[in-house]
């Protein structure tokens, strides 16, 4: 059996020791909010926090985790909301949402460490892969979470159809 | 969609839908057979409560493109309802199957979702108003005309008396729906046209399960899937001996063309495949390659048997004549979808003899006939349940594959449920790829450097022939050679002919089929602007029709971009235009070039869909559409022994964060038409970044990816 501690819940699983947190997590706790989209550590959408840093956890085997705090989406804030995740509904940063939850996570160890992350910190430290390019929210939202003022959306003008937009 | 439906409402639902799997079954869309959310139905569109919850059918799918939110707005608009009382669901398919197709079309790509249901929806949220309003009259005893709707609230002007439409639904239901609907005018809307925030985000920033891979059943098996690496290859046989002792494996499926390991853990599953041992009979493809491909394009450029996609003028005899003559020649490789949410399907076949779906579909109408057909059981016996979709991209729509892999795989686990998830090395190796393709092109100019003559000739594999056989008129497919045979310019004579090669790379509907066209056509005609020295927005502007939409867009762009204002020292700019999906746009890039890395700092972007019904989402499709196409500077799928090579994100990268360039949306609607939004921002990105990078480097890239060159990352 292995003991887990995640999100402050201790859970003892019997796995394979070489089994990727990922999977338990998914298949063994029914904890879905990770996803897999690679499984080689390359896109990050199974990003974890553990202790705090950010761990890819489809290519990390649960081993490793043993006597480590392992937080999860779904034990970022309980109950409500984290500024990250209020900055993400804020700048409508989801498009599909699949990445989200490893950007939101990423995101949060880095303000953890940076809480005034410059362009450049973030670009190096959010390395998550997205495909329907919600890249540009990503960073405005940061950028909001960390308290600064990030330019809301253009004023409405009117259009030739008569819309405003 | 009731994402946020609660517990105890659900389990109502569900038990109300005879579910014995209540307790257990926590996948929050719409419970078996049905919809959740039951209530009195004032048209099929729509459903209140007693208590004035509003929930609005939705009938095409999400995948991130926000026109769930933007249908339930154009619905609520015309009811008349609180939006903040609205909520969604997807209408039941196999309901739909029954009630002989009353939701229309389910069918999600195109950029359509929108502007082929727009009509219909409104009208149905006009026609209930008028009948909550009709039902509030009669109950009060007065004329309907001295009745007004807003908010949710039948108010009887004279008396003042109110009621709500929550109160009135049950009745307003059993009426006849009115035929002659006037409909609002868009500049009148107050939900419609709105930002309002779309209704999936709240649950996807909590990591909610929403998505087809996050099924969760009672006694639910896994599945990981392995397919002939060549395309069109068949298992031989296969030695399951070692996989079979693996710790969880419940079972080994055996197809035609792939292998299954089912098992009580994905992982599980999936570390078992990879000790099949699989002799493959790969067919006659297993020597096809990239260069054998191009070979048989640059072929056909010259082939006697070429389809007239457009013949204006008389183009040979105009280049004959021309004053100068440029000739070039561009290609685009294959391109993977690669959505982050892999394929999946959940399939149970229940002992009561029906069969359940869970997958992540952009057309439940196909995957319902997939799953009837390859179980043999009549449509009605069937449903299939639409969660949220991790993507789609044109991947999960007229390719239903995974859909009959899932259901194949259940099918020997009678009374479990299975769920089946690719891996990403499946998805890499197993798309229905953009098309690669080689175009050539000629310019006729005359003395005064006007364009008199455009020849195309495009090879190019047609996804209609694979996907949609009947689609194909006269040889033609659409999709090949739009942008060509569809082109807006004032050349006298224009002539593109169409080489149809279409290989034995599965070939597919990847976000704005054709938009490779876009690439040819714009860079091409920006050489030409640049060999007889015009600007590259008056070039084209001079060739555009007044009143020609696409004219107002490229000015549009121009403006907003500043088009020919002084730049910062390395900055360059690069200006596309192209229509498609119903919408107008034109895109200006700037660039910059240093030891061969570019760096793209600013789009600019003009689009005209007619109509906009949600500003923000149209914002976040513009911006998605950079990113996404960024990629293709950079991205290719090749071939060797018949296979693709790539087969991870290590070796098929996509766009990254520090690639990304501030975006910014130039929104231009001239009403009167109704055009999309998921893919016109695709069509511009590549030519105008690239026309840009000419403008700093003097080099044209007419070849993707690009060799010499490298996007900053």
């Amino acid at each position: 059996m292995t003991t887990l501690n995640v999100n402050g819940r201790v859970h003892s699983v019997d796995v394979e020791p070489d089994m990727p947190l990922l999977w338990v997590l998914r298949d063994e706790l029914k904890m879905e909010g990770t996803k897999y989209g690679c499984g080689i550590g390359v896109c990050g959408a199974c990003t974890v926090l553990v202790d705090g840093e950010p761990v890819r956890s489809c290519s990390t085997p649960v081993s490793a985790f043993a006597g480590k705090k392992i937080t999860t989406i779904e034990g970022l804030a309980k109950p409500g909301l984290t500024k990250v995740q209020m900055a993400w509904i804020e700048h409508a940063v989801p498009q599909c949402g699949y990445c989200q939850t490893g950007m939101i996570m990423s995101a949060t160890a880095l303000l953890a460490k940076n809480p005034k992350p410059s362009d450049a910190d973030i670009d190096a430290a959010v390395t998550n892969l997205c495909r329907c390019g919600t890249y540009a929210r990503v960073r405005q939202a940061i950028h909001a979470a960390a308290g600064e003022h990030v330019a809301a959306a253009p004023a409405p003008a009117l259009a030739p159809n008569g819309q405003k937009v | 969609m009731t994402i946020a439906i609660d517990r105890r409402q659900f389990l109502k639902a569900s038990a109300a839908a005879g579910g014995a799997l209540a307790l257990e079954f926590s996948f929050p869309a719409a419970a078996a057979f049905g919809n959740a959310d039951a209530g009195p139905e004032v048209t099929h569109w729509i459903v209140i409560h007693p208590d004035d919850r509003v929930v609005i059918r939705i009938a095409r799918s999400e995948m991130g493109q926000g026109s769930m939110t933007g249908l339930a707005q154009l619905v609520a608009e015309e009811l008349g309802c609180d939006w903040h009382k609205v909520s969604t669901e997807f209408a039941s398919p196999n309901e739909h199957v029954r009630r002989k197709r009353i939701w229309g079309s389910m069918s999600t790509g195109g950029s359509a979702a929108i502007r082929t249901s727009e009509d219909y929806l409104r009208k149905s949220g006009a026609a209930a108003r008028m009948m909550l309003v009709s039902t509030a009259a009669d109950e009060w005893k007065v004329p309907v005309a001295e009745c007004t709707a807003a908010n949710g609230v039948v108010t009887h002007g004279p008396s003042k008396r109110r009621t709500s439409y929550g109160k009135l639904a049950a009745r307003a239901g059993k009426m006849e729906a009115p035929k002659d609907v006037p409909l609002k005018d868009a500049k009148d809307w107050t939900i419609a046209g709105q930002s309002v925030a779309r209704l999936d985000i709240p649950d996807k920033v909590r990591g909610k399960p929403v998505f087809g891979v996050d099924v969760q059943l009672p006694g639910m098996l896994m599945a990981s899937i392995v397919q002939c690496p060549v395309f069109l290859g068949k298992v031989k046989s296969v030695d399951s001996s070692e996989a079979e002792k693996m710790r969880g494996v419940k079972g080994i499926v055996k197809e035609d063309d792939f292998v299954a390991v089912v098992a009580d853990n994905w992982w599980r599953a999936n570390q078992a495949a990879k000790k099949l041992k699989i002799d493959w009979d790969t067919g006659k493809y297993a020597d096809a390659s990239s260069e054998t491909i191009a070979a048989m394009f640059r072929e056909s450029l010259d082939a006697k048997d070429l389809a007239s996609a457009r013949k204006m003028g008389d183009t040979p005899a105009a280049l004959a004549s021309a004053a100068k003559v440029l000739e070039a020649e561009y290609d685009s490789p294959y391109l993977n979808h690669a959505q982050m949410e892999p394929n999946n399907c959940t399939a149970w076949f229940k002992t009561d003899g029906t069969l359940e779906v869970w997958t992540s579909t952009q057309n439940a109408e196909a995957s319902l006939a997939t799953a009837a057909e390859t179980s043999d059981l009549p449509l009605e016996k069937v449903e299939v349940h639409k969660p949220l979709l991790g993507g789609g991209f044109g991947r999960r729509g007229a390719a239903q594959d995974y859909v009959k892999q899932g259901v194949l795989i259940a099918k020997r686990f009678p009374g479990k449920p299975v769920k089946m998830i690719w891996s990403r090395e499946e998805d890499i190796q197993h798309g229905f790829y953009r098309p690669a393709s080689l175009v050539r092109m000629k310019a006729g100019l005359d003395a005064q450097g006007n364009l008199v003559a455009l020849q195309s000739t495009i090879a190019c594999p047609s996804i209609l022939a694979l996907l949609r056989p009947e689609a194909i008129k006269n040889g033609i497919d659409f999709s090949a050679v739009r942008t060509f045979n569809d082109a807006p310019y004032t050349i006298p004579n224009q002539q593109c002919d169409y080489a149809m090669r279409n290989g034995h790379v599965p070939v597919g509907f990847w976000r704005a089929p054709g938009l490779q066209n876009a690439y040819y056509r714009e860079c091409f005609l920006d050489e030409v602007a640049h060999a007889v020295g015009k600007d590259p927005v008056e070039f084209r502007l001079a060739m555009l029709k007044p009143g020609d939409k696409n004219r107002g867009v490229l000015e549009a762009v121009a403006k907003a971009s500043g088009w020919g204002s002084p730049l910062p020292a390395g900055v360059f700019r690069g200006v596309a235009v192209s229509d498609g999906f119903g919408s107008y746009t034109a895109m200006v890039a700037e660039v910059s070039v240093k030891e061969n890395a570019v760096q793209v700092h600013r789009i600019v972007f003009a689009i005209d869909s007619g109509y906009v019904v949600n500003p923000d989402a149209c914002r976040a499709q513009a911006e998605g559409n950079v990113a996404f196409n960024l990629g293709q500077l950079f991205q290719a799928n090749t071939v060797k022994d018949g296979r693709i090579v790539q087969s991870n994100f290590h070796d098929f990268p996509l766009t990254k964060l520090p690639s990304m360039p501030k975006v910014e949306t130039v929104l231009v609607p001239t009403g009167g038409f109704w055009g999309g939004h998921g893919e016109p921002g695709a069509l511009c990105l590549v030519p105008s970044v690239l026309n840009a990078v000419f403008a700093a480097t003097g080099k044209r890239v007419r070849s993707l990816p690009m060799k010499e060159l490298e996007l900053k990352a």
